[in-house]
């Protein structure tokens, strides 16, 4: 993420530009390419940025299209929490990402900010294992329940088998209704 | 009304025939008629996941019609089925609802892997897909391909009839893996396999 604020040639987006003189020192660096921007929030003010892209007039990003999430393992931090935002009204997006560390893999959620987060923050969840505070209801929406771990983790092992029933299954595994009898 | 006897229907030396009903009959073993039956009478039961699914409807489709070889009426009830079609990806948390379906068909019945994913998992070797439906399901018959083509899933389906035409319910045969008999299918005795048979893990 440093080497995308080592760009200082090219004019600042406007977009991008009211978003440091707003949020200043909350804006750890900001990137754009003919009208791809991005910004990197600090984690504490990420919901007050994300209200204020959503109701600013000359935003209006009235639409979370994706959260997502990476993991850079081996980098620190590891983990960058994706929200991709579309303005229906403006016809603009922008790309705004929160960094995480190992330890720590905690965000606020944007689900009171835009409804449509719920279920995108439990994706993320799922399988990146990203805890959202203040989700109203962050499990599992993919993978079943017994599953361990997050399997979009760069460490989880690619041969690792997680079967509710038939080989390797744990002993009495919970399958609902199976026995015939 | 008269009613006829035996002997209108031979001839003075006892053979076949010789009476009106001449052509309306023919004599089999039983359990000749009910392999026969039981071979050109599909009940299917489509469990369609992925797009093996648009095969699916090709070949059931009228261009290829498989209902030529007796793969007829699709019940969306397991209940009323008798082949299970496993056509498309199968993941680790759809296991259990396939095995489901298959428990709640009544005997006899078979199941038709339909394509590479079910198969094996085909391309996909990962944490969610299960890697080939027979350590789920037994399976009669594997039809490989991505997705098969009509033809293939059109010989796979005779092949099937060729060996339901052989089955007993009171005796093995042998089935498509060689030696080892096929699936019991005596009344009473649901889901329950003899040992040797098709590897199946219990759940």
């Amino acid at each position: 993420m440093v080497e995308e604020s080592a760009q200082p040639s090219a004019p600042e987006d406007p977009l991008l530009q009211r978003l440091r003189d707003k949020f200043g020192e909350a804006v750890v660096s900001t990137h754009s390419y003919r009208g791809d921007r991005t910004a990197i929030i600090d984690r504490g003010s990420l919901v007050a940025t994300c209200e204020w892209l959503r109701d600013d007039p000359q935003n209006q990003f009235d639409m979370l299209m994706d959260v997502t999430a990476v993991d850079y393992l081996g980098r620190r931090p590891r983990f960058e929490v994706v929200y991709h935002l579309y303005s229906i009204e403006k016809n603009h997006r922008a790309r705004i990402k929160v960094a995480l560390e190992e330890d720590d893999v905690k965000v606020a959620s944007v689900v009171s900010v835009w409804s449509g987060a719920n279920w995108l923050e439990r994706e993320a969840w799922d399988l990146y294992g990203i805890q959202f505070d203040g989700h109203p209801e962050l499990k599992r929406i993919y993978l079943y329940e017994e599953f361990e771990g997050h399997p979009l983790r760069k460490d989880y092992p690619k041969e690792k088998r997680q079967p509710l029933i038939g080989p390797g299954a744990p002993e009495g595994a919970a399958d609902g209704g199976e026995s015939s009898s | 009304m008269a009613t006829e006897t035996r002997e209108q229907f031979l001839h003075q030396d006892g053979r076949p025939g010789g009476s009106d009903l001449r052509d309306s009959f023919f004599t089999s073993r039983y359990e000749d008629a009910l392999a026969w039956a039981r071979k050109f009478a599909f009940f299917q039961y489509p469990f369609v996941t992925a797009c093996c699914g648009m095969e699916y409807m090709s070949v059931t489709g009228p261009r290829f019609d498989t209902d030529r070889f007796g793969m007829t009426l699709p019940r969306f009830t397991p209940r009323q089925a008798d082949l299970l079609l496993v056509v498309g990806t199968i993941t680790h948390r759809q296991a259990p609802i396939l095995r489901r379906v298959w428990e709640q068909m009544s005997d006899p019945k078979w199941v038709m892997s339909f394509g590479n994913c079910t198969n094996t998992g085909g391309p996909y070797n990962n944490y969610a897909v299960v890697q080939g439906i027979d350590s789920i399901v037994p399976v009669d018959i594997y039809i490989p391909g991505c997705p098969p083509r009509p033809e293939a899933v059109i010989d796979g389906l005779l092949k099937l009839q060729e060996r339901i035409r052989r089955e007993r319910s009171d005796r093995p045969v042998e089935n498509i893996h060689g030696k080892q008999p096929a699936l019991d299918f005596q009344a009473g005795e649901a889901g329950r396999l003899a040992p040797g048979q098709v590897k199946i893990h219990d759940v």
